[in-house]
């Protein structure tokens, strides 16, 4: 890895990380994993001036159990989450979409705060986060405060954090009994980016679906709901019930998921077209649902 | 039991996996500098100006050059393969002067005392360019109104060859198939990156380079900048991996020892994996036009060829030969009547193209493969039994194909039969025929590929009448020290294939001398002086026999120093288990201990020379031509379009054996490349001609959690071309997997009227062939 020249600074606290990115200006990154950070440094693609180490801060880590939430530390590895028993047993589409994220090396380096603050619309992690409402918790040397999911992520790799801000940590909401989970990540290989990926979260009752919260990966500069389709899921009864039975030609949920890429505007590049991903996501967001409200 | 056959684990690999190594990376020398170079951003460009005050002011640069600084002295690459006498051979300088004609082209260079400070100050070179037009596509490149890539035109060279009447053939047969297929443009992904280091060495100049070919790149070097040949020694390190991009003498190499020169210090360049996506030669680009004419039961009357192949830019050392070695192939293991083959040359502003693994008969092989397939639907029979229908039967061997080679021994129905017991191949023809017949969204395709190659490059005579620069001979030298243990010396040069495994049983069971006590020494033209080096599939097949016979000349002197000491005639003396022994008496001296009376050189024969070692060089009589059967079964899901192999079987005949365990490993290897140009890998270029895919987020490569498990097996027809009746195995799998993954895929999609899909297959592709766009 050849960078261009760069301050290294490794605070030993949050204060002090924050004091130190409001001395660095404008210029500084925070260096977390570096599973994004290196990549962009090692071709160049990023100048930072100084990187803020905040990798070993304790006051990052942990996984906690806080009642009504989860509060993931925003330095928890991907690892971490994968095998955790709190998030696996409370929100398990964190889990479920972790474990999709790069590869093994990758997923002991790369962490749950870093790898959403770097806020890839392709990143699996920005839309779960978006369909389960979570709420980001940011410092800076002003204090503390909380952004919805809604409204974190401004857009490409841009989310709503100061310069002079860092992510302390997520609460994921605990959904309680009744819900069903599934992340549908369509790939061309295992560690590649999704082209389209769905986390999907149900709530059933009575074999038909109550409520449905779909976050989509890369259909949009940033991570989007799709609304449409949840909202006509509503009250959709689970059919087939398992999977291979047919229903008499009739499929209500793959007809209410019809309307899955409304509102989006994904990326061309080379791995798809945007008529593509639209495709996909339609496809996508049936098998998640589906899957879903069986799980 | 006789080392010859046995599956023993490679001696390298204890070394290697344990971070012993001399990557050429890794080689630190006092004083060294650092080159990084400035490449173009333009693909096809003027250079107006270039200033380079403001990054020779740069803290830590020792030098800044551009093209014109070396114009007098860097020559020209070198092209060593002259396909015909009017080939177009541009000047092809190491560092462009006043022309660029790729993205990537070298055009200025900073010398600086680390690799950080060498890199920053490119930035502040400051280089004019004035645009001139990209000449991207190679149909367009050859109409009368195309922009020029050089003033020659933007044809290199046509080369046709013929045999029997292909017109009888295609006039008034029952049955035609057309096609054209596309042979995506490739780039080349050895694990270790390319890196050279140049030093002063006494009088001449020590290259260290990541590279197949030390004893060509010396040649080369030679010839290219004039330093005299024997003041240049050329050094492959550990070298990870090559599949012909290493096969090459490359602007890195030229530029770091005319550097060295300038400046009278060691240099070092070492490509970024984004470096070395631009400016490794690529491999493949070709558009196939190829027609098959059939009888109504299937027998094949002609196979017509009409190939483009993309050049890139320049010719590299083989670049218009590559499509040549195809050329003999389009037949594969079928008889037919008459064959026709066309092949133009055509350059565009693309990074050149050169060998890769394969080399023209993965592009034959997949083309031809592909089309008895369509044939095979197009009369109505099974693909496996239409092949059956047309190939050569093992009591016909051997047999003089319609392209002229002799292919000496195979066994096509063996390795079909294996493969289809292997595969259940019925089994899963009756589940295809249902999931037809439910309609399932996911469809089942079987895919089948029944190759042959040719390998074990190549008979020297041959490669002349190719108009090729050089022969195809192998060097090997074996040595008995005086306490009995082996040295063998050998002018293939390995760079991952495990050469000390393989040539240290083949010397085991020569000279009746244990394993472990023999060592091979390669890969340096000052220990090693001769050699070819490692390509097409010929280390063991040529180097391999000259390691055998040289043991058999070594023994010969043994059997009389042998005799000698027992006082003996030497016709009454055999060898059997690492012993010389008078026949019908218990008398013996085993090689070791003739290895010491020959050092001690006390009392030899009349005339012995003292020393127990020899040399041989090996010209191979023919080629030889491994074959196999690959079946692959595909499940492609019919509304994402995206394809899983649900099982590969491979069943490949490459001869006597002698390392199973690293035959496995080159068929798994090759397998996940030929897979790899069917399902993922795509050099692509924009409309301006910059290369999109320079990084791996681009350009796909499968790991091991993207590949299925294989089954692997093997038949043995031994070749009747060698002593040793090994056939080759580098290139097999590569070779084999691509048509038998694509043919998959159409079998699949054939009840949707689909007949291809462009490779790579992505799942995109096959959604928009299945919704009637173009795939």
């Amino acid at each position: 890895m050849i960078p261009a020249a760069f301050d290294y600074v490794r605070p030993q606290s949050v204060e002090e990380a924050c004091s130190a990115l409001a001395d660095a200006g404008d210029e500084a990154k925070v260096l977390a994993g570096g599973q994004s950070l290196l990549p962009l440094l090692r071709l160049r693609l990023a100048y930072p001036t100084a990187l803020v180490d905040v990798g070993r801060l304790a006051e990052l880590q942990g996984i906690r159990d806080e009642s009504d939430h989860v509060f993931i530390g925003s330095m928890a590895t991907h690892y971490d989450v994968v095998r955790s028993p709190l998030i696996n047993a409370e929100c398990p589409l964190v889990a479920m979409a972790t474990a999709t994220v790069a590869d093994p090396a990758v997923r002991h380096r790369g962490t749950f705060g870093g790898s959403l603050a770097h806020a890839d619309p392709a990143g699996d992690l920005p839309a779960v986060a978006l369909a389960l409402d979570c709420t980001f918790v940011v410092r800076s040397g002003s204090g503390e405060r909380e952004i919805p999911a809604a409204d974190f992520f401004v857009d490409y790799l841009e989310p709503a954090l100061s310069p002079e801000e860092i992510l302390l940590g997520v609460r994921v909401p605990k959904l309680g009994p009744g819900w069903g989970y599934h992340y549908e990540k369509f790939h061309r290989t295992a560690q590649s980016w999704a082209i389209v990926g769905v986390a999907a979260a149900v709530r059933r009752s009575n074999g038909s679906i109550e409520e449905a919260r779909i976050g989509l990966t890369n259909m949009a500069s940033i991570p989007v709901r799709a609304r449409a389709a949840e909202t006509a899921l509503r009250g959709v009864a689970i059919t087939p019930a398992v999977p291979g039975e047919t229903n008499g030609g009739a499929d209500p949920v793959r007809d209410a998921c019809g309307d899955a890429a409304a509102d989006t505007s994904p990326p061309a590049d080379l791995h798809a077209q945007p008529d593509y991903r639209r495709h996909l996501a339609r496809v996508l967001t049936h098998r998640a649902v589906l899957t879903a409200a069986r799980a | 039991m006789t080392e010859v056959g046995r599956a023993r684990r490679r001696k390298e690999d204890a070394r290697l996996v344990t971070g012993r190594t001399r990557w050429t990376d890794n080689i630190q020398l006092p004083g060294m500098l650092y080159v990084a170079f400035l490449r173009s951003p333009m693909a096809h460009a003027r250079i107006i100006r270039v200033d380079t005050g403001a990054a020779a002011a740069q803290p830590g640069v020792v030098a800044v050059f551009s093209g014109r600084d070396f114009a007098d002295e860097q020559g020209s690459l070198p092209c060593a393969w002259p396909v015909t006498e009017d080939l177009v051979v541009p000047d092809h300088p190491p560092m462009a002067v006043s022309e660029v004609r790729y993205v990537g082209e070298a055009v200025a260079c900073v010398v600086a005392t680390d690799r950080y400070k060498a890199a920053d100050a490119l930035s502040a070179i400051e280089i004019d360019y004035e645009p001139l037009p990209a000449v991207l596509d190679m149909t367009e490149a050859l109409t009368e109104a195309s922009p020029r890539v050089h003033e020659a035109g933007n044809k290199a060279f046509t080369w046709r060859f013929a045999g029997g009447d292909i017109e009888a053939a295609f006039d008034g047969a029952p049955v035609v198939v057309e096609r054209t297929y596309v042979q995506q443009r490739l780039i080349p992904s050895a694990m270790e990156p390319r890196a050279v280091v140049a030093t002063p060495d006494g009088e001449g100049f020590t290259v260290y380079s990541a590279t197949q070919i030390p004893h060509i790149l010396r040649v080369m070097l030679a010839m290219t900048t004039g330093i005299p040949e024997h003041r240049l020694r050329v050094v492959a390190p550990d070298v990870g991996g090559g599949f012909g991009s290493k096969l090459q003498v490359t602007a890195e190499e030229v530029l770091t020892l005319l550097i060295t020169r300038r400046l009278g210090r060691p240099v070092k360049w070492t490509e970024s994996r984004s470096e070395g996506n631009l400016t490794v030669h690529h491999g493949r680009d070709q558009l196939q036009r190829v027609a098959v004419a059939a009888e109504l039961d299937g027998r094949i009357r002609g196979v017509k060829v009409d190939l483009l192949a993309d050049m890139g830019a320049y010719l590299m050392l083989v670049t218009p030969g590559v499509p040549l070695l195809g050329a003999f192939m389009y037949n594969g293991i079928y008889k037919m009547d008459a064959y026709d083959f066309a092949c133009t040359g055509v350059f565009t502003t693309k990074m050149p193209t050169d060998a890769y693994r394969g080399a023209g008969r993965p592009e034959a092989t997949y083309a031809l493969e592909r089309l008895i397939d369509e044939l095979a639907a197009e009369v109505g029979l099974d693909p496996l039994e239409l092949r059956r229908r047309n190939w050569i039967k093992h009591e016909e061997f051997p047999y003089t194909t319609i392209a002229g080679l002799t292919y000496d021994s195979g066994n096509y129905e063996a390795a079909t039969d294996r493969a289809m017991t292997l595969f259940g191949y019925d089994k899963l023809r009756a589940e295809q025929a249902d999931r037809r017949d439910r309609r399932d969204p996911v469809q089942l395709g079987i895919g089948t590929s029944t190759y042959t190659e040719m390998c074990g490059l190549a008979p020297s005579r041959v490669l002349g009448s190719l108009a090729y620069g050089a022969g195809g001979w192998e060097h090997a030298g074996v040595r008995m020290l005086p306490t009995g243990k082996v040295e063998v010396v050998t002018g293939s040069t390995a760079h991952g294939q495990g050469h000390a495994t393989a040539w240290s049983q083949i010397v085991a069971d020569a000279l009746g001398v244990p394993f472990d006590d023999v060592a091979v020494l390669h890969g340096d033209t000052a220990v090693a002086s001769r050699g070819m080096d490692t390509y097409g599939s010929r280390s063991l097949t040529v180097g391999g026999i000259a390691v055998l016979q040289a043991c058999e000349k070594v023994k010969e002197k043994a059997r009389q120093v042998a005799a000698h000491m027992m006082e003996a005639s030497a016709d009454d003396v055999e060898y059997t288990a690492g012993a010389f022994r008078v026949r019908g008496t218990g008398t013996a001296r085993t090689i070791q201990e003739i290895a010491l009376a020959v050092f001690a050189a006390h009392d030899l024969p009349d005339g012995f020379e003292p020393a127990l070692d020899a040399d041989a060089t090996y010209d191979p009589a023919n080629f030889s031509f491994p074959h196999g059967t690959h079946l692959c079964a595909i499940e492609v899901d019919t509304e994402t379009g995206a394809s899983r192999i649900r099982s590969y079987v491979a069943v490949d005949d490459v001869g006597k054996v002698v390392n199973p365990l690293i035959v496995e490993g080159q068929v798994h290897g090759g397998l996940a490349q030929g897979i790899a140009q069917a399902l993922f890998e795509e050099a692509v270029y924009d409309s301006e001609g910059n290369l999109l895919t320079t990084t791996m987020t681009d350009y796909l490569l499968p790991s091991a959690a993207d590949l299925p498990e294989f089954v692997t097996d093997r038949t043995e027809t031994p070749a009747t071309s060698n002593p040793l009746g090994v056939k080759g195995v580098g290139e097999a799998g590569t070779i084999a997997s691509t048509p038998a993954v694509v043919n998959a895929i159409v079998d699949a999609l054939r009840p949707y009227g689909v007949h291809d899909v462009r490779m790579p297959c992505t799942p995109e592709r096959v959604w928009r062939a299945l919704n009637g766009g173009a795939a």
